[in-house]
């Protein structure tokens, strides 16, 4: 039990994909600018990790090794398309807003990282907890650093209104560089930075 | 010698075991202000020289004694210019003192309270690095810059431009241009446009910098003349707008050897050339527009910062001066290009000084074989 809940704990900290391993960066700048896609993208990676683990999991026996980059990709690249096509049904605006990004969830490391490292390795059960884990991991470092950007940026969470009209009366004003794809890279940096020395630890 | 007695009283408390061991590099740092420390080295050899780093930043504040001199005249002028009132000259500098300390008290507090802290937290000795950026942040800003913003944009450039990377002397980009940076991106209507750089004027009035009006389809004809831009009676950014004020601290620090000479010439150059291949209007306008000067003199030629090797402070010189003028003429989005110039040179210049050397080694290894 206590194995098997470390699968899903430790990335969300000390071994987590984005601020220890520096994997997934590109899309976690692309996509936060706004809490709403933040979280589906989040959402989106960790169920394409989770089955793309389990079922990699499932098939590890059968698959020869000079082709198993080919047979992972062709599972995420089905598992990719699945969801992409959930969101363009049942979330039009919020698949507009991630464009090409849920599509690139194939091209992103750490899902092709947990199939090769984890995955072909370990029986299904644990490699499908291996995959929320990771999922989760790089998603809440998404939801923090959106969570940064779209209060200071937009002035609003989740679309609603929560900086207080009084303040702009007074003279705040948004903050235009939290809009702009390098603070992200900032904001992760910090995270990093405090995180470390409580690894250290 | 009431204060020695004083300080040398209270000393034992804050060193390792003291009642304030924690605030030690802050008493430190207050001692070492007030009096030459009397602890000397115990180890190895060192080489004394009198241009130590004080004396170096120092300087660096005297050569910008005059653009702050100007520039607080400069606030009052403008400011009763487009008012249309006459006043006495105490009047003109008297408001712009007014305008111009808080800015001053602001920079200096919030950088110096993150400095303190920062080195608390390291326990290292607290870094007089900090004066010279806080003196320079209040120069390159418009006059209007809302305090919070200044402070927002000083810590900032302090933590992020500075610390991270382990305090002054290790930084990779110029601070006091970061916190410049900052605000021209995260607050571009408080940074740009024609009524930021003049307090409280009238509304008629325009208030656009030369650079402004160029960028918004003028002529050379509707700018101040050569004579105004030269002596600074023009809107701009504090410390900016007079070239003899500039001229007159940057020769200081040329004869003192604290700016590079290289660096400036090549910049000029760099300059001067990319205005006649690219620019419509005559190459001296652009010299004595925006913060060119300012940013050659006092900017480029930050040590910590430029490239190290004499050839590569040429090349970086001069690629400042060519981006700063094609940024200028070819960018559809912004009026001026001194800073970006800056900034991206500096992240460049271990990459150019690397090329130098290697290019030296490989040199001298052809000549051997």
């Amino acid at each position: 039990m206590s194995k098997n809940w470390n699968l899903i704990t430790a990335p969300l900290r000390k071994a987590n994909p984005v601020t220890v391993l520096i994997l997934g960066i590109c899309s976690a700048l692309a996509v936060t600018a706004k809490l709403k896609p933040a979280i589906v993208m989040a959402l989106s990676v960790t169920v394409v990790t989770a089955l793309s683990n389990l079922v990699i999991s499932l098939l590890r026996k059968g698959i020869p090794s000079k082709i198993r980059i080919i047979v992972q990709l062709i599972i995420v690249a089905t598992l990719v398309i699945l969801v992409d096509q959930f969101l363009k049904a049942f979330m039009y605006d919020v698949s507009k807003q991630l464009s090409v990004f849920v599509g690139l969830i194939i091209t992103n490391c750490i899902v092709m990282g947990r199939l090769e490292a984890f995955a072909m390795s370990h029986k299904p059960w644990e490699s499908f907890l291996d995959g929320i884990g990771n999922g989760l991991g790089y998603g809440s470092i998404l939801v923090i650093v959106a969570f940064i950007r779209e209060l200071l940026g937009s002035g609003t969470l989740l679309g609603y209104h929560v900086i207080p009209q009084g303040l702009y009366d007074f003279g705040y004003v948004n903050n235009g560089l939290m809009i702009l794809p390098p603070i992200a890279l900032i904001i992760i940096g910090i995270i990093i930075w405090l995180q470390k020395p409580e690894e250290e630890k | 010698m009431g204060l020695r007695n004083y300080i040398d009283k209270i000393k034992p408390n804050f060193e390792d075991g003291g009642k304030f061991a924690r605030f030690h590099s802050t008493f430190e740092a207050f001692e070492t202000f007030l009096y030459t420390p009397d602890t000397v080295t115990t180890s190895g050899a060192h080489i004394r020289d009198a241009v130590d780093m004080k004396r170096c930043l120092i300087s660096v504040v005297f050569a910008l004694i005059p653009c702050f001199l100007f520039g607080t005249w400069n606030i009052g002028y403008q400011h009763f210019l487009s008012l249309g009132e006459d006043v006495t000259f105490w009047q003109t500098v008297s408001y712009g003192l007014i305008k111009i300390i808080p800015l001053y008290i602001v920079s200096y507090i919030v950088g110096l309270t993150i400095e303190f802290l920062f080195a608390e937290i390291r326990h290292e000795a607290v870094n007089e690095g900090y004066f010279v950026t806080g003196f320079l942040i209040p120069l390159i800003m418009p006059v209007d810059v809302p305090l919070w913003m200044l402070a927002l944009a000083v810590a900032f450039a302090v933590i992020i431009g500075k610390e991270v990377f382990g305090g002054s002397g290790m930084n990779v980009v110029n601070p006091a241009l970061l916190a410049r940076a900052f605000l021209f991106f995260s607050y571009p209507s408080k940074m740009t446009g024609d009524s930021v750089w003049i307090a409280e004027k009238a509304d008629a009035y325009s208030g656009a910098t030369p650079l402004g009006t160029l960028f918004n389809g003028g002529t050379v004809h509707d700018i101040p003349s050569l004579t105004d831009m030269f002596i600074g009676t023009i809107p701009g950014s504090i410390g900016e707008t007079s070239k003899i004020a500039i001229l007159i601290g940057g020769i200081f620090l040329i004869i003192t050897g604290i700016a590079s000479l290289r660096i400036i010439i090549a910049t000029f150059i760099g300059a001067i050339s990319m205005s006649l291949l690219i620019s419509d209007i005559p190459f001296h306008y652009h010299l004595l527009m925006g913060g060119f000067m300012f940013g050659t003199f006092f900017m480029a030629t930050d040590p910590v910062t430029a490239a190290q090797t004499n050839i590569g402070k040429c090349i970086y010189g001069f690629l400042i001066g060519a981006i700063a003028i094609l940024i200028r003429v070819a960018n559809p989005g912004y009026p001026e290009g001194m800073m970006l110039a800056i900034l991206l040179l500096n992240v460049f210049a271990p990459l150019i000084d690397w090329c130098v050397v290697e290019c030296n080694i490989y040199k001298r290894k052809k000549r051997w074989k």
